[in-house]
């Protein structure tokens, strides 16, 4: 059976893998740790589940440990997440002394391992505080953030940055993310795995089921949406696009998300936007369960256009993984969209429904134009947001910051 | 002959500097500050990301200028400033600084008028390894070159313009040392221009270019 990097190679091609082995070599003899929450679930773990793999292969001793932690804990944890991400709660002070707490538990029974460690990644704020707690570090410790902080609830940053300031660097995914910091802030852009199940092809029979299961006509053209019920992801304007479109073309709509039943206002947008597609059997409104990834990559295959016209994103992965399925995205013009979606080249940016509706028509029209931006689509993310690159940049960091902090790093 | 080609390769990596602009204002304000390592990413750094066959901007002053200001004059004056003709950095601050006020001289609203994104100053960290790969002849190193990474066509087309003997790239360099012969083969590789194809594209061309001048049988 091939290896994980013969698998990539497929993929990238011999000369991404071999820069992989190349920047792996400058890293021999470095004891790595990476430090997050949990090793099933959400995205972190996802890319870990990859990256650390990959590492081994390339012959970088790699560990990865994950905290643990009570139901108040998380609680805490999650609140602090959704503050982050501009939700306006005040963390009680009691469970920021739980979390102080758990954080010295899980530093003080990985001692060893973090004072040895030659780098450590901590990632996300659940395991931040850990370095507090371990004063005698021999590596550099770098905290990874893959959240979307681009208008945090002030004083929950400034709770959190107390422990983050004490890091060696930090890792943004858009330089609209990071916050000051008096140390080296890095800018990795999140990537998708092309072997998953989200992203790995699929057989005709699979997308033939595809179309049976959900009632939708291959004849006709489709146009999708992937997100959680949100209100930041405009699905009432989609269904507004779609309307726009309809008088012209006979096309179908697919909004499909999950996450929205225990979710208040989510729940609240689902019937929104139930209400609002009224009894149009041409509008396919999807729940689905949030590790459904087949059904996800199968819906984004049979789509002739994807849409992600958010008007708040952060970076916008759904964005990625259609564009690595051939379609154009007609996508907000906003957040890290704007990083994938070059107009005229991968897609269009766009500012409304009636934007969203005069592109989704030019691109049905323009079949011709559809599968050029499709094809170039497919390559700018190959070279762009594979997981491979997202690795280089890893290594190329720990390369980076285990040598002097200078603009240029000659290794000759 | 000469020394072997020393295959080089570089990864390059970015790190947000915290400072950013909402007007052209703020932008020259800040350019006379930024460290000298945001003008080389905003212009050179541009090379190891994404690009299209048509390009509508060569870097990213010229794109913030179009996409945030709408100001398309100002993004065609700066989409022509050529970061190679000038050897120090501090020069390339100086003629977009100098670009930046002229255009602020003609408009009374632009200068304080609010983009409708920010523009994030940008450095970077560029890694330089050696892959130990070592060329003899003109012959291998144009057999390699469709074999090298994306990092190393940038070290040694487009980043050895910045490095003795200024403005040269490594390739067309090492084969005029190869004599008459090869001359012609230095001369087209020398001649053709990075600015508006990918990477990748650059090197299926430069692989042509050595395929089509290379003298049949060698030295």
């Amino acid at each position: 059976m091939a290896t994980l990097l013969q698998q990539y190679e497929r993929v990238v091609g011999t000369e991404v893998i071999d820069q992989l082995w190349q920047l792996a070599r400058l890293l021999d003899g470095m004891h790595i740790v990476h430090i997050n929450s949990t090793r099933a679930g959400g995205g972190v773990a996802e890319i870990l589940h990859r990256i650390i793999p990959l590492k081994h292969e390339l012959g970088i001793d790699t560990t990865w440990e994950t905290i643990t932690g009570d139901a108040d804990f998380f609680q805490c944890t999650k609140l602090m997440h959704n503050t982050l991400q501009g939700n306006r709660i005040d963390i009680p002070d009691l469970l920021l002394r739980h979390y102080e707490n758990i954080n010295t538990e899980n530093a003080t029974r990985l001692k060893g391992l973090l004072e040895d460690a030659d780098i450590v990644f901590i990632h996300d704020p659940q395991p931040a505080a850990m370095i507090e707690s371990i004063p005698s570090r021999k590596g550099k410790w770098i905290w990874r953030c893959h959240i979307d902080v681009s208008s945090p609830y002030r004083p929950v940053w400034k709770y959190l940055r107390d422990f983050v300031r004490g890091y060696d660097a930090s890792v943004w995914s858009l330089s609209e993310f990071a916050q000051r910091l008096p140390h080296p802030m890095y800018l990795i852009p999140p990537s998708i795995d092309p072997l998953s199940d989200k992203n790995s092809d699929m057989s005709e029979e699979e997308l033939a089921n595809a179309y049976a299961r959900w009632g939708i006509d291959p004849d006709r053209p489709v146009i999708t949406q992937i997100s959680r019920f949100d209100r930041f992801k405009d699905p009432l304007g989609v269904v507004r696009a779609y309307r726009l479109v309809k008088d012209f073309i006979p096309v179908q709509l697919v909004l499909a998300g999950g996450g929205a039943t225990d979710d208040p206002e989510g729940e609240e947008v689902f019937n929104e936007v139930k209400a609002s597609a009224g009894d149009d059997p041409d509008v396919h409104i999807l729940l689905l369960p949030p590790d459904d990834h087949r059904t996800i990559n199968a819906l984004q295959r049979i789509s002739d256009i994807v849409l992600q016209k958010s008007t708040r994103e952060g970076f916008g992965l759904t964005v990625t993984e259609a564009l690595w399925k051939g379609k154009p995205v007609i996508g907000g013009d906003t957040g890290g969209i704007r990083l994938q979606v070059v107009n005229h080249h991968t897609g269009f940016l766009v500012n409304t429904p009636e934007g969203a509706a005069l592109r989704i028509r030019y691109l049905l029209k323009r079949r011709d134009r559809l599968e050029e931006m499709g094809q170039k689509a497919r390559e700018f993310v190959r070279e762009n947001f594979l997981i491979t690159r997202h690795l280089r940049e890893y290594l190329t960091l720990v390369v980076a910051i285990t040598n002097e902090n200078r603009d240029r790093i000659e290794l000759l | 002959m000469g020394e072997p080609f020393a295959v080089r390769d570089c990864a390059l990596i970015a790190i947000a500097t915290g400072q950013y602009a909402n007007t052209l204002t703020e932008l020259r304000d800040r350019l006379e500050i930024i460290p000298a390592s945001c003008i080389y990413y905003h212009f050179w750094g541009g090379l190891l990301r994404p690009k299209f066959d048509n390009p509508e901007y060569q870097n990213d002053f010229a794109i913030w200028a179009y996409q945030g200001l709408r100001d398309k004059s100002l993004a065609e004056r700066l989409a022509l400033i050529d970061p190679s003709k000038y050897h120090e950095l501090e020069d390339l601050r100086g003629e977009l600084i100098d670009t930046i006020e002229e255009r602020i001289d003609e408009s009374e609203i632009l200068p304080w008028m609010k983009a409708t994104q920010r523009f994030y100053f940008v450095r970077s960290q560029t890694v330089v390894f050696d892959t130990k790969v070592r060329l003899d002849t003109p012959e291998e190193l144009g057999e390699h070159i469709p074999h090298m990474s994306l990092g190393s066509i940038f070290y040694h087309f487009i980043d050895a313009r910045r490095r003795p003997p200024w403005g040269r790239d490594d390739f067309s360099h090492w084969v005029s040392d190869f004599g008459d012969t090869y001359a012609e083969l230095a001369e087209q590789i020398s001649i053709v221009d990075p600015y508006f194809i990918a990477l990748g594209e650059l090197r299926e061309e430069l692989a042509r270019v050595f395929s089509a001048h290379a003298p049949q049988g060698g030295e």
